[in-house]
């Protein structure tokens, strides 16, 4: 979905262009047209859920460079490089991706910019999609950069806008975060024109762009002069926002936490801060003098509770609403009743029992047969991060950590050092998650000549945010050829003796190349070679259909844990056969490699669309 | 928020288009002339996970989210999800579900009792709360019109029965939403399921016996040789070849009877026998306990 076709809603304003009208965006189309509007000519960023549409919803822009990076690090680089040569640039990643980068971040606090720079964190309170729930309000504070937090699909759009503006008036770059509700939010947003910003060409000046220790030691009380004009900037600012009559009671909040807070309760003054650092003390102060109880509401840390106190103004907050877990209409409310000494609300009859759902690997995935091999096999296995972390759950059970990208080959290396492992030990990582920080890993192991294996899952995309190109295969954001890069050949050269390529549809094969590379003394790599059977194409062949008669319930294809094979009501002593669904079956051949009654066919041509539908 | 905001939920499995059904209700409320905000979580919840999109519309609205007992109507496309999400409707307000079971893998885990996790498809399991409920097969009506993937609109056609939009503007969204070439199908969907009748709940068929316990697994020593086949083709992962090539038994209480190892062991030097103690299938479900 890109901006111009849902400009086709529009209810008003230009029917050619859209400027003037009001569609539905999301919040992560919604930066992305202000980034537009703002006259960006440079925006990269790595996938990552929430913030991965951003870049995706402008990518079929011919006016604007609109590039995936290798990871955050390198965006955040690419981006910074193009504000000093000139043009307005935008980095997006999600709050982890913000770790990645934040070397180069914490530095651009003391470079500044040459044109507008504005990096984009969306965090994830509640972990929809995410191994932790970082604040990166805190990444503003430690870096000395100003942060704005938009609420919305409107504010994104004109935040976006404004952080350009801040970033070319006080010379710095901004960081816009967003949280899960704002990003995968859709509201209306009133769509203004694109203001060109052509380069303004690269302007040498050592003293600010090499931080040598002599130039650091100079611009580091510069950064600290911005902050202070900042501090004023934000103190009057039309982005620090009074609204609500009763003074009974006064709420500072900022983010999608106002507009919970605004919902429960309607009348009470709020105070808005639509930037969040520096944090505009005095208005606070005066806020608080203006109201009998200071109430703060904020997701995840006291980020602003602390500076507050500190202050030395008296205000509640995390006492009522929690610091771990997303916040919402109903916390809110509850935050409330309890800080208020509210009448409780009519109950609500809880939800009846159903069954757990939780997200599975799909039907047809090509990561799973590496990891039924692997249990097998009695590996310890070192996670990253991807869809194949779902390999941890029942019934493959096959993964015994996860914790960062790219973090499985150093955790291996460690974890084989350690000589504590009770089988081989194997770190699993997917293609992009390699491309992105797992290489130096590899190196580290062929370095320390660590005896362990490398499991490289290609399936040729970022599947886990929906199916992106990345630099292995050959296609890029803006869908032009490139050259992609080898695995096979990154790994030799890397000096790895022992690589393999494998088709993780052979089930046998796998077991046996992942038997015989963990076998071979040193790291050895094992790389998989089937694509995503969901992006960005869906990979659809023949469906299977188990034999009733020959099924004799056995359960083996059952470890597969593949979602399209459920019990049927048919039994055989005493146990139940099993079926399976044609409409999402994708004739992987896996559950029939498993059975060993041959009881799991392929389905006659003629029944086909019969059982499919299609 | 103004008072006038009022909320929707659209509830699913990864892959049934939840996402979509709710950009094209938000998408006819905009052209109804309403505020609207519309809520969802993408990423790994996609992955066969119970998908949702909150929509929230009025004069202005603050929160895209549904609070618990404030929506119009739910709109569940697959039964369990109806009862997840059931807590979000208000009092007097509507659910329209469909027969439509996903059974996740997760549900076939009990190899004791045999018994499916899965609730029984009955409109009282919704609780005492006073309900328009309006049970639809909406698959099947989508077949009929030429295309079981227009499932959604047949459902969406259900949903407009419950709210005040005209249905030019459900079907100007529909038009513009749904993939390319299938604007007729949707539409005829749609437009049948305004009309739709309510669905006859098929019964649900009993479970097998099942055996009291575990089956009894004996593995004569002297006749094994340690080639590992028959703890490579076990299921249930009971057993384990050491490094000193002894064949072991390490999850005994596991074994279903299914007896592959019994079968494939070229040495036959493993037999399996059923459970000799007796206890009754009505403890056996007891003791499986509520679902994790």
């Amino acid at each position: 979905m890109t901006v111009d076709t849902i400009a086709d809603s529009e209810v008003e304003g230009d029917a050619d262009t859209g400027i003037g009208s009001r569609v539905l965006l999301s919040g992560n189309e919604a930066v992305a047209r202000g980034a537009v509007e703002a006259g960006v000519l440079v925006a990269t960023g790595y996938p990552g859920t929430p913030s991965t549409e951003i870049l995706e919803s402008i990518a079929d822009r011919d006016d604007i460079d609109v590039r995936w990076a290798t990871n955050e690090k390198v965006a955040l680089d690419v981006a910074l490089g193009a504000s000093l040569g000139g043009v307005r640039a935008l980095a997006t990643m999600k709050h982890v991706g913000l770790n990645v980068a934040s070397d180069t971040f914490m530095t651009t606090a003391y470079t500044g910019v040459g044109a507008g720079l504005v990096i984009v964190t969306a965090d994830d309170p509640g972990m929809h999609s995410s191994q932790n729930e970082q604040d990166n309000r805190g990444f503003a504070r430690m870096a000395g950069v100003p942060l704005l937090e938009p609420a919305d699909s409107s504010e994104a759009r004109e935040y976006t806008t404004i952080a350009f503006a801040i970033s070319e008036e006080f010379d710095t770059p901004v960081l816009v975060r967003t949280t899960t509700r704002v990003s995968h939010n859709r509201g209306l947003v009133r769509l203004g024109p694109r203001i060109e910003h052509p380069t303004t060409g690269f302007t040498r000046d050592p003293r600010k762009y090499v931080m040598i220790p002599s130039h650091a030691r100079l611009r580091r009380p510069e950064m600290l002069k911005r902050l202070e004009r900042l501090t004023g900037y934000v103190e009057a600012s039309p982005l620090t926002v009074e609204s609500g009559r009763s003074s009974d009671i006064g709420v500072v909040t900022s983010g999608i936490a106002h507009n919970y807070v605004r919902e429960a309760l309607p009348d009470a003054k709020i105070l808005k801060l639509g930037m969040s650092y520096p944090v505009p003390i005095k208005a606070i102060r005066a806020f608080a003098e203006s109201v009998d109880r200071l109430l703060v509401v904020e997701e995840l840390d006291p980020y602003l509770e602390n500076d507050i106190l500190a202050a030395g103004i008296a205000v509640e907050g995390k006492a009522f609403f929690s610091q771990a877990g997303e916040l919402g209409p109903d916390a809110v409310r509850r935050g409330f009743a309890t800080a208020l000494a509210l009448p409780d609300g009519p109950t609500i009859e809880p939800a009846p029992p159903t069954v757990a759902r939780p997200p599975l690997m799909c039907p047809g995935c090509p990561h799973t047969p590496p990891f039924l091999a692997l249990r097998r096999l009695g590996a310890v296995v070192t996670g990253d991060i991807g869809c194949y972390t779902l390999a941890a759950l029942a019934p493959l059970s096959a993964m015994d950590t996860c914790v960062a990208m790219g973090s499985s080959i150093g955790m291996a290396a460690g974890m084989a050092a350690s000589g504590g492992a009770q089988g081989p030990v194997v770190a699993t990582i997917g293609d992009s998650t390699f491309l992105h920080g797992g290489i130096p890993g590899l190196v580290d192991a062929v370095y320390n000549q660590a005896d362990i294996t490398v499991l490289i899952l290609d399936n040729g995309t970022v599947a886990m945010t929906g199916g992106q190109e990345h630099p292995g295969t050959g296609i890029t954001l803006q869908e032009s050829e490139t050259t992609p890069v080898d695995l096979l050949a990154l790994c030799r050269a890397l000096g790895v003796d022992d690589v393999r390529v494998v088709d993780p549809y052979d089930l046998g094969a796998t077991y046996g190349a992942l038997e015989a590379a963990i076998a071979s003394p040193g790291p050895s790599v094992v790389i998989t070679n089937r694509p995503c059977v969901e992006a960005p194409t869906k990979v659809r062949d023949r469906p299977y259909e188990v034999i009733a008669d020959a099924c004799t319930a056995c359960q083996a294809c059952m470890t597969a844990g593949c979602p399209s094979i459920v019990w049927s009501d048919e039994t055989f002593e005493g146990r139940r056969k099993v079926s399976i669904d044609p409409i999402t079956c994708t004739g992987c051949t896996l559950c029939a490699q498993l059975c060993p009654p041959l009881a799991i066919l392929p389905t006659p041509s003629s029944e086909i669309e019969v059982r499919t539908g299609v | 928020m103004s008072d006038d905001s009022s909320g929707l939920l659209l509830a699913g499995v990864g892959g049934q288009g939840v996402i979509l059904a709710g950009m094209i209700v938000a998408d006819a409320l905009v052209r109804a002339g309403h505020d609207v905000k519309q809520s969802e979580v993408h990423g790994m919840a996609q992955r066969g996970g119970s998908v949702f999109s909150h929509i929230r519309w009025g004069s202005s609205v603050d929160s895209p989210l549904v609070p618990l007992g404030s929506a119009e109507v739910l709109a569940a496309f697959e039964w369990a999800e109806a009862l997840r999400w059931v807590e979000y409707v208000r009092e007097g307000g509507a659910v329209v579900a469909d027969l439509r079971t996903i059974v996740p893998p997760g549900s076939c885990t009990d190899r004791r009792s045999w018994s499916i996790r899965y609730p029984d498809i009955d409109p009282d399991l919704l609780g005492r709360r006073t309900l328009k409920t309006r049970i639809v097969d909406a698959s099947s009506t989508a077949a009929e019109l030429g295309n079981i993937r227009a499932a959604n609109s047949v459902i969406l056609g259900s949903v407009a029965a419950f709210l005040d939009i005209e249905h030019v503007h459900w079907e100007a969204a529909i038009e513009r939403l749904v993939p390319a070439g299938t604007e007729a199908v949707n539409l005829t969907s749609f437009r049948a399921g305004c009309e739709v009748v309510e669905a006859s709940i098929p019964p649900r068929p009993a479970d097998p016996d099942g055996f009291p316990g575990p089956h009894e697994i004996d593995i004569r020593h002297e006749w094994c040789k340690g080639c590992d086949i028959c703890s490579r083709v076990c299921p249930e992962y009971c057993l384990e070849v050491g490094i000193d090539g002894e064949l072991a038994l390490v999850d005994a209480e596991a074994c279903t009877g299914c007896r592959l190892c019994e079968l494939l062991c070229p040495d036959f030097a493993i037999a399996v026998s059923p459970p000799t103690e007796n206890v009754s299938r009505g403890e056996l479900v007891a003791s499986a306990g509520d679902p994790p």
